[in-house]
């Protein structure tokens, strides 16, 4: 990784847990059932005094949609949609986000300034985001290295997306106005271990000074990934931590694949920016066709285009993600700028009831030739159908020139799509609605004494008192749930303290190496864990199986899972009295052998009672009825 | 130092000694860090030790200021920032609707650079705002004042209604004012006195968030505004603002039967005692109201009576408070009191006697009801007919605002108190409504 100049930044985006909003006094909650007002809006791109338009900005207006924002009444208000001024910053936030700062070894600024940063996607009913730095400087230690962390700026989250159609997309405000802390390392990570153990110390940090919230969805990661002659990508909306190394790995594939590319159309000498490139109506080639979509399409009224990529014969087909090629690239620009729901590549045809001699006759009224070049067709309403190839042209020029910075999404397989253009410079003014505020040196001082224990003196407790080996104890040291480990220590005293450290290092990650999604287990399924084996009513030996089953059906409980897996525990005396039943069987090989017969009684008990009592207490049940048995 | 902002005299003195000026580039060094920005104007609360400094990636913050505390020039500013759009040629210019700013925050616009805010008006800043207003109708963009609308005052609302006057003489066929929105409904009402029998509407519009934010309701109104002076059949004063908090509908208030009832909503404004006279959405006027005044044929047709006689006090009655407030306004010589009484127009014992003082002395004491809603009707309960004995003159269903406009622009006309009496209750612009619905 090395070797290709890998450069990676992550953004964390880490909800707080306060009583209030960051601006409002509405609750910080989400709700599952919308009972409030619902509002409709539209967003216009403001225009700086330059005449210009953010780029990104420009991308929304051109789609003309309308918002609408769900406003429930038990987490919403006024400011919320847009129809009071925000209130004072919560101070609650401040304090979190400071003590974060303070920990995180940064700078907390003088005096902080909320600014007005443009969003107009509608997630933010105002059109910009309310966002604060509060923090220069800083780094994270993840034992090879210190990562250096530039900002931490503190700021609302944004409405939920709900869901998306023609024109219109629904909102729910109850996320909007949750404060978020924001953290960005400098772009020095160098491989995806590194990303991931990064991740994991920031997150882990971030749970052990406490006031953030837990769950999925609750801290959000972005990406900043390039590599030597690549393009700087931003992937946004990570989200959980052990998808980060696989992102990582998909993008560098992704980036060294279309470099690849690059080189070989350079060498084929192929330049579409040579002639312009011309959108041609081929409607008339699928008169009778048996395309479906086709024919669906132009009996709305849509019409089917097509644009000639010369010298591009092969390459729209070329996998560059595991599942997704440069055809699948150029789709996800002729989506997002056409709003088309797809597009028909030539490397891909005949395909989709499209025929030979139609993909022949296509070729013939674009001027082009099957063997070295190729199309992309889209039918849909001509306007829509034109933006987006005009979208893939521009995207198509690019194949032997460079690899375009842009803003991806992160896909759950871990390979990711095109999601918009880089913004321009942060379009970001002072919200004067907010007074600055001033951030004196001795609040800063009573805040450091609230920060937690630095990690030599949990080091030294972690071994010296709850006896855990060095190795085990540097491993939950930078283990993301080591604020759940010393929580779960603590409230389950007869519980061995390295049985719960090893569960939650060990036993998850050799689940995940097995292919189980661990990233369902949540921090109360740990918990009601050990709560069953602090109550002998689950044996250790059965904790990975429950797990297993916990994380393929994350919406039972504990004890749903134990009842559901037989490993219903049994009474001692239930287990005493097979033994007794077992000794009586085997009477003449136990004879013979005396004491040394417990393991065979054992291997026998085992059997049976794997799992449904704890072990080391059915062997004392096995030796002393055996001892009793002999003595007989 | 004007130009400085807040900052203190301590920093302003460093700042000049080091030839540095706002949006230079400085770097500023403390205890040993490091911080390279864009200077900025400090505001005039917080601390004036805290130097307001833009960094590369957007952000402001404020570095505290001490004597330890170097600060080094590193660029001077490029070029000038925008300043307040330079006066068009619009004399020149002709346009069937003409629009002139009056202030407010629906005409401002922002340095998205240093957050100042100015005044934003030209017809290329409004075409640049809402770019279909082209379609509607041909404009021309008229500054007359920048002022906060809680600044306004009865000589500013003479002048609008020359200058409202000038413009239907011109040949415009509508002509919109925009405006603060806090004392919009007190214009609107007093260019309905003032300007009678016009050619078209006078619209009064505004918003209640800045245009520099793209959720700002300025976009809608303004375009809605456009429409009604160039489509509606009336010739009213009225005020065009949202009709619901979403960006669906405007609704046209008559200007005397409108009041602002929400400090920050969209649709703050609402008709009272009225039903709004129409609505604009999709681009098309409804009329909801057959009760208006018509265009006039003429456009010289036009009555002009723009004077405002501004000593008129308006008392807003509550239990405890005290009469001899009226005693006071005789003494100042007030030419009016227009009483925002309780219910339908009661007022506490004692200042019963007062007011039959005042009236004695030839002031008119106009009565409303601090309900908003409903009308005054002092027949019903004793105190009501206590009043009327001592003179009062009862509002039918005026907002205490509109009544108080209305007195200010009668006593302009005359000070004979039965002429002024016979006049407050003649219905000149259907600020009266006789037939209060559900």
């Amino acid at each position: 990784m090395e070797s290709i100049g890998l450069k990676v930044g992550i953004e964390f985006h880490q909800m707080l847990d306060t009583k209030e909003k960051l601006f409002c006094n509405c609750p910080t909650s989400l709700v599952k059932e919308f009972k409030g007002s619902i509002v409709r809006r539209r967003l216009k791109a403001t225009r700086s005094e330059l005449g210009e338009v953010d780029r990104a900005a420009m991308l929304e207006e051109i789609r003309g949609r309308e918002y609408v924002y769900e406003a429930p009444h038990e987490a919403s208000c006024l400011v919320e949609l847009d129809e009071e001024p925000p209130h004072n910053i919560n101070r609650e936030a401040l304090e979190t986000a400071l003590k974060i700062a303070l920990a995180l070894h940064a700078d907390p600024v003088d005096e902080i300034h909320v600014m007005r940063k443009i969003v107009i996607d509608g997630s933010n009913t105002t059109g910009f985001q309310r966002t604060a730095l509060i923090a220069l400087g800083g780094y994270i230690d993840i034992g090879t290295k210190k990562v250096p962390i530039q900002t931490i700026c503190l700021e609302e989250d944004a409405a939920r997306k709900i869901s998306e159609s023609e024109g219109e997309v629904v909102y729910r405000l109850d996320r909007l106005g949750i404060p978020l802390i924001e953290i960005a390392t400098a772009p020095v990570i160098t491989s995806p271990e590194e990303a991931e153990l990064v991740a994991a110390k920031i997150g882990q940090l971030l749970r052990v000074i406490g006031g953030v919230k837990r769950g999925l969805g609750t801290i959000r990661q972005d990406l900043n990934i390039s590599i030597e002659g690549g393009g700087l990508v931003e992937i946004k909306g990570v989200q959980y931590l052990e998808l980060i190394p696989k992102v990582i790995e998909y993008e560098v594939m992704r980036q060294i694949n279309l470099l690849k590319i690059k080189k070989e159309l350079q060498e084929r000498k192929v330049d579409l920016t040579k002639n312009k490139v011309e959108i041609v109506d081929v409607t008339d080639v699928f008169k009778e066709t048996e395309c479906k979509i086709i024919r669906d399409s132009v009996k709305r009224g849509g019409k089917v285009l097509a644009v000639l990529l010369p010298g591009l014969k092969g390459v729209l087909g070329r996998e560059i993600q595991p599942g997704r090629r440069v055809g699948t690239e150029l789709a996800d620009y002729a989506r997002v700028w056409g709003g088309v729901k797809g597009i028909f590549h030539s490397d891909e045809l005949p395909k989709y009831g499209i025929k030979p001699d139609e993909v022949t006759k296509v070729f013939s009224v674009l001027g082009g030739s099957p063997e070295k070049d190729a199309f992309v067709l889209i039918a849909d309403k001509e306007e829509k159908a034109r933006r987006a190839l005009q979208a893939v042209i521009e995207r198509a020029e690019l194949l032997p020139i460079c690899i375009p910075s842009e803003t991806r999404g992160a896909n759950l397989d871990g390979t990711t799509h095109y999601s918009r253009p880089r913004p321009g410079a942060a379009r970001m003014y002072p919200e004067t609605d907010i007074r600055p505020v001033r951030i004196l040196p001795e609040w800063l001082e009573e805040l450091k004494k609230q920060l937690p224990e630095p990690p030599e003196i949990k080091f030294k407790k972690f071994v010296e008192e709850y006896g855990l080996s060095r190795e085990l104890a540097q491993k939950i040291l930078l283990s993301y749930r080591l604020d759940l480990f010393e929580k779960l220590v603590k409230k389950y005293p007869n519980v061995s303290p390295t049985l719960i450290a090893s569960t939650i290092e060990n036993i998850l990650k050799s689940l995940r190496r097995d292919g189980v999604p661990i990233e369902n287990i949540t921090d109360e399924h740990i918990e009601d864990v050990f709560d069953k084996v602090s109550r002998n009513m689950l044996a250790k030996e059965s904790i990975p199986e429950v797990l297993k089953y916990l994380a393929e059906n994350p919406s039972l409980s504990v004890s749903e899972a134990i009842e559901k897996l037989g490993l219903i525990k049994v009474t001692e005396d239930e287990v005493r009295d097979y033994v007794k039943e077992i000794l009586v069987k085997f009477s003449e090989e136990i004879m013979k052998r005396g004491s040394r017969a417990d393991k065979l009684v054992m291997g026998i008990v085992m059997k049976k009672y794997r799992g449904k009592l704890d072990g080391a207490l059915i062997y004392r049940i096995v030796k002393e009825e055996l001892e009793r048995y002999l003595h007989l | 130092m004007e130009k400085y902002g807040g900052y203190s005299q301590e920093i302003i003195e460093v700042l000049e000694k080091e030839g540095i000026e706002i949006y230079d580039k400085i770097k500023i060094i403390k205890n040993g860090k490091e911080y390279v920005g864009l200077l900025m104007p400090r505001p005039f609360y917080g601390d004036p030790c805290c130097i307001v400094i833009k960094l590369s990636n957007g952000y402001n913050i404020g570095v505290a200021f001490n004597e330890k505390t170097k600060v080094i020039l590193l660029e001077k500013s490029t070029g000038t920032r925008s300043r307040a759009t330079e006066v068009d040629e619009l004399e020149k210019s002709t346009g069937e609707v003409a629009i002139v700013n009056t202030g407010g925050t629906i005409s401002s616009k922002v340095d998205y650079l240093t957050g100042a805010v100015y005044p934003a008006f030209s017809t290329k800043d409004l075409y640049g705002m809402v770019p279909e207003i082209k379609n509607i109708a041909s404009i021309r963009a008229r500054p007359l004042f920048n002022i906060l609308s809680e600044d306004m005052t009865p000589k500013h609302w003479e002048i609008m209604a020359k200058v409202a006057c000038e413009e239907f003489k011109k040949g415009a066929i509508g002509v919109v004012f925009t405006h603060g929105t806090d004392t919009m409904h007190f214009s609107a009402a007093a260019l309905a006195f003032a300007v009678q029998r016009a050619s078209g509407p006078i619209v009064f519009v505004g918003a209640q968030r800045s245009p520099d934010r793209p959720s700002s309701d300025a976009f809608l109104n303004l375009l809605s505004a456009v429409i009604t002076a160039k489509k509606a059949p009336f010739a009213e004063s009225v005020i065009v603002m949202h009709g619901e908090s979403s960006d669906t509908y405007c609704y046209v208030h008559r200007g005397v039967k409108s009041r602002k009832l929400h400090t920050s909503r969209r649709d703050a404004f609402k008709s009272v005692n009225d039903v709004p006279l129409a609505k604009v959405e999709n681009g098309k006027i409804i009329i909801l109201n057959d009760r208006y005044v018509p265009r006039e044929e003429k456009p010289d047709n036009i009555s002009l009576k723009a004077k405002f006689d501004e000593k008129v006090l308006l008392v807003k009655v509550y239990p405890g408070c005290n009469p001899e407030i009226i005693r006071w306004a005789i003494d100042c010589k007030y030419h009016g009191i227009v009483l925002e009484a309780t219910g339908l127009g009661h007022v506490p014992q004692p200042m019963v006697k007062y007011v039959e003082e005042a009236v004695s002395e030839g002031i008119p004491v106009a009565v409303t009801s601090q309900c908003i809603w409903g009308r005054v009707n002092l027949n019903v309960y004793r105190r009501g007919v206590e009043l009327i004995k001592a003179g009062a003159i009862p509002c039918e269903d005026m907002t205490p605002e509109t009544a108080l406009v209305k007195l200010m622009w009668i006593l302009a006309q005359t000070r004979e108190l039965e002429e002024v009496r016979e006049l407050m209750l003649k219905n000149f612009v259907y600020e009266i409504n006789e037939r209060l619905l559900l």
